[in-house]
């Protein structure tokens, strides 16, 4: 298979954009990564994008988003995979090229979240869960995040403050980060006294949704080696599902999807869990970070936590998590999510992540998830010097 | 939720009819007709007891659209004693009185007033099984 690039990214602040539909979003994005690529007109666009049936009446969002990003006439759809919409957005921006069939795409990720009053999002996110089994119990996707939680801190015996080192680290990088929705540090004893959203999961456990774009220019060998920027490889573009319940999974606390779509990325790259440099995962709840980090192999089952705990998490540690704030803190608006993980990647691999700037960094790992596990996307970033 | 879509549910709403596989015995519920387990067809329809154990659970503060009143209430992931797990709401319990391991038993219960389309949706809920109080 050719070697498939990353030769432009573009992204919006996240937060809530009075003045900015799904269109004016997305447009920003898209420019600004075309821009950097100096490509005026790409073969084809990939929209990831969940909500906006439920939350903007508005679907066919491919069209629409080519159209108003100037690109009126060329292949575009909309892909959806709950929270998971970005990555596979990029999944398949991946496979276009790499099938042989475009030299030259975008993947863009959108998301317009606060314009609905929140329960009518609350129960738009309920819909990456079960509709008939899950949601229709009155179970919000928060609460079945917390029925993970609860049940790890059983069997592993921790307390809710072990988690808190997840929501921290998160914070403390997002200061510097431009485009992050709340950028500043927070406290333990903030952690501690957070509001309860579904026990045992509270405010500070969990990533605000916002409004935010992101877009990709993804590109042959052939066509990157004539761009102006370092070219970042994408080494592996790997997705995975499993049952869209908890309750149909032999294994509640394992995120089987997440380890085989980690698993089939490590197989492609040809590089194991201990050459990643960094791991932008998908931080959606803190229990989210901690079963992700078991799943690709950073560490043992009812361990992840302790990766946090022992501070392995932070931009000195062993395996830096959330570099640019991730989901919990520049903010989760999340069919953009996956793009947004991708376009941090691509910053530190170029040594442009600013005052969080991991050194020598060469090997980036993203893993988007959709549902509570039920879609995960891995992608493996390389730099080649 | 459609009319046809709360007929069509009713045996697995009301009386916790899933299905066993006739290949492997694995006892499925919700039903599905593809065993997960062991990939083959299972149609065979089987009445699950409705005992069970608390696995896992979670009281809802921020409620999707239509839960509002019932604020705090009790989710849980509960272990049936056929080896499945399901998702409902616990009821007749307070919440700081639930916990992993506690034993439960189905019944049948309002879920909302009312819902969009106006229909009042019956589904199963779990009650603490009532021990015989010692005198
Ligand atoms: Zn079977």
């Amino acid at each position: 298979m050719r070697d498939i690039y990353i030769v432009g990214i573009g992204q919006t602040k996240v937060g809530e954009h009075w003045d900015k539909s799904l269109r004016e979003l997305s447009l920003e994005a898209i420019r600004q990564a075309l821009e950097e690529a100096q490509i005026e007109l790409p073969e084809a666009l990939f929209v990831g994008n969940m909500l906006s049936g439920q939350l903007s009446n508005q679907q066919n969002l491919g069209a629409l988003v080519a159209d108003h990003a100037g690109l009126r006439h060329i292949e575009a759809i909309k892909v959806e995979a709950a929270c998971a919409s970005g990555g596979a957005a990029l999944h398949m921006a991946y496979v276009a090229v790499a099938s042989g069939l475009y030299d030259v795409v975008v993947a863009c990720g959108v998301e317009k979240m606060t314009e609905a009053p929140p329960s009518k999002t609350t129960t738009a996110l309920a819909s990456a869960a079960d509709a008939l089994y899950e949601a229709e119990h009155g179970l919000s996707f928060v609460a079945l995040n917390a029925l993970l939680m609860r049940r790890y801190m059983h069997e592993y015996g921790y307390s809710r403050e072990d988690f808190g080192n997840f929501a921290i680290n998160a914070h403390r990088n997002a200061a510097n980060n431009p485009c992050a929705m709340f950028p500043r540090a927070i406290t333990q004893e903030a952690f501690i006294q957070a509001k309860m959203i579904a026990d045992p999961i509270s405010l500070l456990d969990s990533s605000a949704i916002g409004d935010g774009a992101a877009a990709v220019v993804v590109a042959s060998e052939h066509f990157a080696k004539s761009r102006p920027l370092t070219p970042i490889r994408i080494a592996a573009s790997a997705l995975a599902t499993d049952s869209v319940a908890i309750h149909d999974r032999p294994d509640p606390l394992f995120l089987q999807a997440a380890y085989l779509s980690s698993q089939k990325a490590y197989a492609q790259a040809q590089v194991g869990p201990e050459e990643i440099d960094f791991f932008e995962l998908h931080d959606a709840f803190s229990i989210m970070a901690a079963l992700s980090l078991e799943a690709a192999g950073f560490a043992p089952r009812g361990q992840g936590v302790r990766l946090a705990i022992e501070n392995e998490i932070s931009l000195q540690g062993r395996i830096p998590i959330s570099t640019m704030g991730g989901l919990k803190a520049r903010g989760h608006p999340v069919g953009a999510t996956g793009i947004y993980q991708v376009v941090e990647a691509v910053l530190q691999l170029r040594g442009e992540a600013g005052a969080n700037q991991l050194q020598g960094c060469r090997l980036g790992m993203t893993q988007n998830i959709g549902g509570s596990g039920a879609v995960a996307v891995t992608h493996i970033l390389e730099r080649v010097d | 939720m459609d009319i046809s879509a709360y007929w069509r549910t009713r045996k697995q709403r009301l009386s916790l009819t899933g299905e066993i596989c006739p290949h492997c015995g694995a006892k499925l519920f919700p039903p599905r007709d593809i065993c997960p387990h062991c990939g083959k067809p299972a149609r065979t329809p089987y009445h699950f007891s409705g005992r069970g154990t608390v696995y896992s659970f979670s009281i809802v503060y921020n409620p999707p659209e239509g839960f509002e009143p019932f604020v705090p209430y009790v989710v849980a992931l509960v272990k049936l004693e056929e080896g499945s797990l399901i998702t409902a709401q616990l009821t007749d319990v307070e919440p700081e009185c639930v916990y992993i391991g506690m034993p439960v038993e189905m019944v049948t219960r309002k879920m909302r007033e009312e819902d969009e389309d106006g229909l009042v949706i019956y589904n199963y809920k779990f009650r603490p099984v009532l021990q015989p109080t010692s005198l």
